[in-house]
């Protein structure tokens, strides 16, 4: 039998003679026609043109046939749902056949075809083969009510299958459990708080039981489900883990870890001095171990889930150092998460080994590799202080090969190697500098000239050193000309006779000739201080720096938490949440460790939110970015807060917004500098007019009238138009050659325009409009061209609406809503910035679920509340809420608590960002007070001041 | 769960393509031609995520599989389901290659809509899997027949059907175990261990119940305070050779074997599977045989020329003998020639594989031969050193580096009349080099 021929026809015409050929008499024709269109199906060629043809086979005995017909089914059955009822009839009749493979080959199919008709009539026989007496049946049943409920979820809750599969969990046969188990876990992962499993230690007790007969998959679906209870107290933990640890010994690699999983959770209840708990940690070991002799990519899934396990409790693996060695023929991705983990276990006892085989692998192919062998060697200097000395004089050797990416490395890790233990291996500096041709590496560029500056009065001719990279300053990528700056500014302060003349070459090339505005805001800094104070400068410039900390790329603990438990999964694999990589409100459930018990607390209520708090992580160590990191962070710091420069003698036209000054943070220049200029807000006052106070608007909500009748029916009221500002001059004539512009901001339908009035206040006509806008806060952009058709003459107005699009590239502004643009025409190029309400940036389907909602607020940090009035506000909830509504602002829910009305509200950016808020509304009082909280504390500002202007106006 | 399974050529036509969720769409197929497979870079990690859309893949020979989702699914069981898959499509039409997928592709579907229900893996053991999914269209099955089916599908003892039948009751026990060794050039060794199968091939009448021994240490200890009498015949049994018991560091089990009641008692019984299965795998890392010992002496003379003197010894009982010896001596990049001469056996310089080949064919224990080389090398400018790769052995030698020993295997059938002592029984050993590396 070769199949292979069906891959091969490629003719015209192809679709017509299939035709023919799967209307034929002849069986065997007919089976080798459905072949001929499952082949094509699979190259990718559409032949859905064939369905009814297809269609008409189904109805055989020739199960071969049966299931072919059944494959196109699924592929088309969605493009042409009509047709598709036509095969309802032989699935309703398949599922009562007698033969209970056809039963179930029936029951499969029908969940997997898409069509909203077809569930209506999958409903009656899905009930039935769940009742089935047959056990194939009812395993596949109840994966099949999964199916369902991803098509129709109301469905499958109206109709009762819910309660059917939990039934299941109790069913005789252990295959029905495990898919019973794995249906329910992924429905109830789409119902956050729902209790849907309902795990019990009856249940659990079951589900154990269950896990000894079963398939290893079905152990596998069990094992993870388990892993979401939460025991009541230590005991029920080390019985379950007690009956979970013979997992240990499974030949399927996922049974493994997912036991791991399972016992890395409950081990948190367990008292530490308990034998038991000793005894389960030497268990774990062995088997993580063994892991490591499976196949490549399964040993990539277990080193990336060891390097969490091992930064979660690194006792576990510390005697196990020898088998994360690296050999010769592993797959890079393997070599590579060994070095990880090999660096993690590092410790004194084993250092002189570790470092053995580091040096060894500094000599191997891949670069990659020999990077990170080259990074870790410092790394190892840094963690384990005895071995410091033998780690610098290895470094050494590496730079003495000349090879050109291991002298880069060794130089960057170096510079590390100095800030954790000053005045101590100074004397290499000397090798180092004679390397400095060699480096065309960014990173390593930057590494070198720190240490230059930071060295300059041990370096002789540090001058020469540091006058010779600033030959090519304008071709240095920004990380080395901070760098550089800097450098040469503290050269100055250590050598202020010789080095006059360079550091007026550096500060002019940076205030001057740089568009980057955060080299030129640092020049401008160290300029000033300079002049004014040149004492406070050296205390600023040269101020002691903290040493940096042992281990710089630890998970930070509650992420480190969740990932223990996602064990074996792809968030484990990633190393990132599941909600940074999963669509939908799958990810929005945040998973914890459970607390220990004996703190007091009942950690019964299987509430997640609560059982955060208890588990204390092991003392972690404050962590200090290495200078390299910082250097990285520099041009997306945004955490500092709002301050503003003054307007600058800037040469170029545009004006550069607000950057975080604190971005030079770098140096501790934070402490005495943020005071200062965070201090002096008059700083700016100068830029483009705010248009915070809103005049009565112009267009008043229509809609009044209608949504209070509607208030009366107590639903959500009839959403009126958004809130649009008025119009305001934002460039006015005398600045742009007679060309005044005024604009405002507006949503409508969904889109964001900028509406703009052109009036040409000069005696000449203009024409050759076009439009264009600095890099900002939320990516806005034009989506078109300026559409100013016809010459503008002599005291012309004209009225433009364009339409933007949040895709454009995106840069901090300050304050956040503030929009540099700049428009052209035939006379010149013409700068202003505006500010736009970011009310327009609300986009519609902002409205989150309540459940979503509860989850995401317990889930934010109340550091990131922030707490407003509004005053003098007449609205009552209802009518605050529809007017909000208008503007996309969504009330999820009402409560009333003391004749004072909560509303609970939702908004979505247009960036995907998530503002929730709770509105507090006191009947007969004026003021407000609004809470806002959101991931990114700082649109909070900007989003209470369009609240205030839509409920204002 | 699992979104959907892709099967590419070498050259990224699909061959197979089954989408299992709604979420995975057509150009995800595409999505991982142009990024994984015609990347320009060779894989940097077995997991890719393009997209927001997660793909696992493995490649087996010219092959590409690739699982896809959009979901925060466990990665190990989509690798190990992904394994799975190659075995059953092994077992189903021998290897795995363009010319053979696409002759069983209506096959291939037939499994996947089998072993996968909306990316859930279901029973994917092959034994069960032929009675029902079958080249040669179906059978027609009687009511007992199709029942008997579907309880095997899914029942507790997934893996064998009843009624099987033979007139000779023979079972053969392979203990197959791969030495793996790092050693530093003056010989310390950096790392070594054992990771061994137990492999049983039985023909066995009914539902056996198996139980099987080995010289455990944690087992024979604990029998040490208890009964005396059959450590005692152990101890015989074992044949004096060498050592009476071992640590096993580790060890997993096909899933055959009650894993509670060996975590209990440390007892493996079990009822196999028909035919052949891989009962159990192992690792050791304590008291190893090393049956061979490499001593490397690589010199520089000066900047166009190499000399290499290798001597291996082996360290086994003068009585037994090795076979399939390899030496493999790796050559710098500029080799321009070489001259070597060896003592024993036959060895080659091969240009291809940078390396100079040393094959010996059989070696008896205590022994030592000797290989040099004259390697000369063309000047280069290159500033980078030569990276001095291991120096690589294969082997074979008919014992268990490990010391492992089978001290029984005993077969209960209570219904059917045949006992222990019919059943003819089949142990054999064999070590093979595993990763076998001494840097140089």
């Amino acid at each position: 039998m070769t199949d292979s021929k069906y891959f091969t026809t490629t003719k015209k015409g192809e679709i017509f003679e299939l035709k023919a050929e799967l209307n034929s008499d002849k069986k065997e024709k007919k089976k080798e026609a459905v072949k001929k269109v499952i082949a094509s199906m699979t190259v990718g060629k559409d032949v859905s043109a064939l369905f009814p043809d297809v269609v008409n086979c189904m109805q055989t005995d020739n199960l071969e046939l049966k299931k072919l017909v059944y494959l196109y089914l699924m592929n088309y059955a969605k493009s042409q749902p009509d047709m598709a009822i036509m095969a309802v009839n032989t699935f309703v009749k398949d599922c009562e056949d007698p033969n209970p493979l056809i039963r179930a080959l029936a029951v499969r199919t029908m969940g997997c075809i898409r069509v909203d008709k077809i569930t209506e009539y999958l409903c009656e026989p899905l009930r039935k083969c769940l009742k089935d007496e047959d056990p194939y049946v009812r395993k596949t049943a109840a994966v099949c009510v999964a199916k369902l409920h991803d098509i129709n979820a109301q469905l499958v809750e109206d109709q009762g299958f819910l309660d059917t599969l939990k039934d299941l969990i109790s069913d005789s046969n252990p295959m029905v459990v495990a898919n019973a188990v794995a249906a329910l876990s992924e429905i109830a992962e789409s119902h956050p708080n729902s209790n849907l499993l309902d795990l019990n230690p009856q249940s659990i007790n079951k589900l154990l039981t269950a896990l000894n007969e079963c398939t290893e998959w079905g152990q596998i679906f069990i094992l993870d489900c388990l892993a979401n209870y939460t025991p009541r107290d230590d005991r029920e933990s080390q019985s379950i883990c007690e009956r979970v640890t013979p997992r240990l010994s499974h030949a399927n690699s996922a049974v493994v870890l997912s036991a791991v999983k399972v016992l890395m959770k409950f081990m948190e209840m367990l008292p530490k001095d308990l034998d038991y708990y000793g005894t389960l940690l030497k268990k774990l070991a062995p088997p993580l171990v063994t892991l490591l002799s499976a196949e490549p990519e399964l040993q990539y899934v277990a080193l990336r889930n060891i390097n969490l396990i091992v930064q979660k409790r690194p006792e576990i693996l510390k005697h196990e150092m020898k088998v994360f060695f690296v050999k010769y023929n592993d797959p890079i991705y393997v070599k590579l998460e060994k070095l990880d983990i090999m660096i993690r276990l590092a410790s004194q006892a084993n250092i002189a080994q570790v470092l053995a085989e580091l040096k060894e692998y500094a000599t191997e192919v891949d670069v990659d590799f020999v990077r990170k062998a080259v990074r870790a060697i410092g790394r190892c200097a840094i963690k384990v202080e005895q071995s410091a000395e033998r780690c610098v004089s290895t470094l050494l050797d590496l730079i003495q090969t000349k090879v050109n990416y291991v002298v880069q490395e060794a130089i960057v890790v170096i510079k590390d190697i100095f800030r954790k233990y000053p005045n101590k291996y100074e004397s290499v500096i000397a090798t180092l500098c004679e390397n400095l041709d060699s480096l065309d590496e960014p990173e390593a560029r930057a590494a070198m000239i720190w240490i230059v500056g930071e060295y300059a009065e041990r370096i002789d001719n540090a001058d020469e050193l540091l006058e010779s990279f600033l030959e090519g300053f304008h071709d240095e990528s920004t990380q080395v000309q901070l760098q550089l700056l800097t450098a040469i500014v503290k050269l100055f302060l250590k050598k202020p006779t010789e080095t006059q003349e360079l550091v007026q070459q550096v500060l002019s090339l940076a205030t001057q000739d740089s568009d980057n505005p955060d080299l030129r805001d640092r020049g401008y800094i160290y300029w000033r201080l300079l002049s004014t104070d040149p004492v406070a400068a050296k205390e600023v410039v040269l101020a002691e720096k903290p040493l940096i900390s042992e281990e710089t790329d630890l998970i930070e603990p509650t992420l480190l938490e969740e990932l223990i438990c996602h064990i074996g999964t792809l968030a484990s694999v990633y190393h990132k949440p599941p909600s940074a990589f999963v669509e939908g409100s799958r990810g929005v459930m945040h998973k914890r460790l459970p607390a220990r018990t004996g703190s007091g607390e009942g950690t019964e209520c299987p509430d997640v939110g609560n059982a955060a708090g208890g588990s204390a992580p092991e003392a972690a160590p404050s962590i200090i970015p290495s200078q390299g990191d910082l250097l990285g962070d520099l041009l997306n710091l945004d955490l500092a807060p709002p301050t503003t420069t003054g307007p600058t003698p800037s040469t170029s036209g545009m004006q550069m917004g607000g950057m975080d000054l604190l971005g030079g943070g770098l140096e501790s220049l934070v402490g005495t500098l943020g005071g200062d200029i965070g201090g002096s807000p008059a700083m700016g006052a100068g830029f483009g007019a705010a248009p915070a106070v809103m005049p009565a608007s112009l267009n008043a909500p229509v809609g009044g009238g209608l949504g209070d009748l509607f208030d009366l029916g107590g639903g959500v009221g009839m959403p009126m138009g958004a809130y649009i500002p008025p119009k305001t001059v934002w460039l006015p004539a005398m600045k742009a050659k007679g060309l005044e512009i005024s604009g405002t901001f507006a949503r409508r339908a969904g889109v964001i325009q900028m509406e703009l009035v052109l009036t040409n206040k000069a005696m000449s006509v203009m024409t050759d409009f076009a439009i264009q806008f600095n890099r900002n806060s939320f990516g806005l952009a034009p989506a078109g061209p300026l559409q100013v058709l016809t010459p503008l003459g002599p005291n012309q107005t004209i009225e433009v609406s364009l339409p933007l699009s949040t895709v454009g590239p995106v840069m901090k502004m300050d304050p956040l809503n503030n929009l540099q643009v700049a428009v052209k025409n035939n006379i010149d190029v013409f700068y202003f910035s505006c500010q736009y309400p970011i009310s327009m940036l609300f986009v519609e389907d902002g409205k989150m679920e309540r459940q979503v909602f509860l989850a995401t607020w317990k889930d934010i940090p109340n550091d990131n509340e922030s707490q407003f009035q509004i005053q003098d506000c007449h609205l009552n909830s209802e009518a605050a809420s529809n007017k909000l509504q208008g503007s996309n602002i969504f009330t999820i829910a009402k409560r009333t608590v003391e004749g004072q009305d909560m509303l609970y509200m939702s908004i979505k950016l247009s960036n995907g960002i998530w503002v929730l808020a709770e509105l507090k509304v006191q009947a007969g009082n004026p003021n407000y007070t609004i809470s806002l909280k959101c991931r990114a504390p700082e649109v909070s500002q900007c989003v209470f001041q369009c609240y205030e202007a839509v409920l204002k106006n | 769960m699992i979104g959907g399974l892709f099967i590419y050529n070498h050259k990224g036509e699909v061959l197979i393509s089954r989408v299992y969720r709604d979420d995975i769409g057509r150009n995800a197929v595409d999505a991982f031609r142009v990024n994984v497979i015609h990347a320009r870079q060779q894989v940097r990690s077995p997991v890719t995520n393009i997209a927001r859309t997660s793909f696992f893949h493995v490649k087996r020979s010219n092959i590409w599989l690739a699982a896809v989702t959009k979901q925060n699914v466990n990665a190990a069981m989509v690798f190990e389901f992904l394994y799975k898959m190659c075995d059953v499509m092994t077992a189903y039409f021998g290897k795995i290659s363009e010319e053979n997928i696409k002759n069983n592709f209506v096959l291939i579907y037939e499994l996947l809509d089998e072993i996968l229900d909306f990316g859930y893996p279901q029973n994917s053991e092959t034994g069960a899997l032929k009675t029902f999914i079958t080249q040669t269209g179906i059978k027609s099955q009687s009511k007992e027949e199709q029942s008997q089916i579907t309880s095997q599908v899914t029942g507790q003892i997934g893996w064998r059907r009843e009624g099987i039948k033979y007139r000779r009751n023979e079972l053969f026990l392979d203990v197959l175990e791969s030495v793996n060794l790092l050693m530093s050039p003056q010989g310390q060794v950096l790392s070594a261990h054992v990771s061994g199968r137990v492999v049983m091939k039985s023909y066995l009448s009914g539902m056996p119940e198996c139980k099987f021994g080995m010289n455990d240490k944690i087992v024979i200890d604990k029998q040490g305070k208890g009964g005396a009498s059959e450590e005692a015949a152990a101890g015989k049994s074992g044949g004096g050779g060498g050592k009476q018991s071992i640590a096993i560091d580790d060890c997993t089990f096909h899933q055959c074997v009650r894993l509670s009641k060996f975590d209990a008692e440390r007892s493996i019984s079990f009822i196999p599977p028909d035919g052949e299965c891989e009962l159990m795998r192992y690792r050791t890392t304590k008291d190893i045989i090393l049956p061979f010992r490499v001593i490397p002496l690589v010199r520089e003379v000066g900047r166009t020329k190499l000399e290499v003197k290798v001597v291996i010894k082996s360290n086994f009982k003068p009585s037994l003998l090795a076979q399939k010896i390899e030496v493999r001596i790796p050559t710098p990049l500029n080799t321009s020639g070489v001259q070597v001469i060896c003592m024993k056996g036959k060895a080659k310089y091969k240009a291809s594989e940078n390396a100079i080949v040393w094959k010996i064919k059989r070696m008896a224990g205590m022994k030592e031969s000797q290989i040099s080389a004259e390697i000369e090398l063309l000047p280069t400018n290159d500033k980078k050193k030569w990276a001095r790769p291991p120096i690589s052995m294969n082997f074979e030698v008919p014992f268990a580096p490990s010391g492992l020993k089978v001290r029984y295997l005993k077969v209960f059938e209570p219904k059917l009349n045949y006992s222990d002592h019919d059943v003819i029984k089949w142990v054999r050993y064999i070590g093979r080099s595993g990763i076998y590396e001494t840097r140089c």
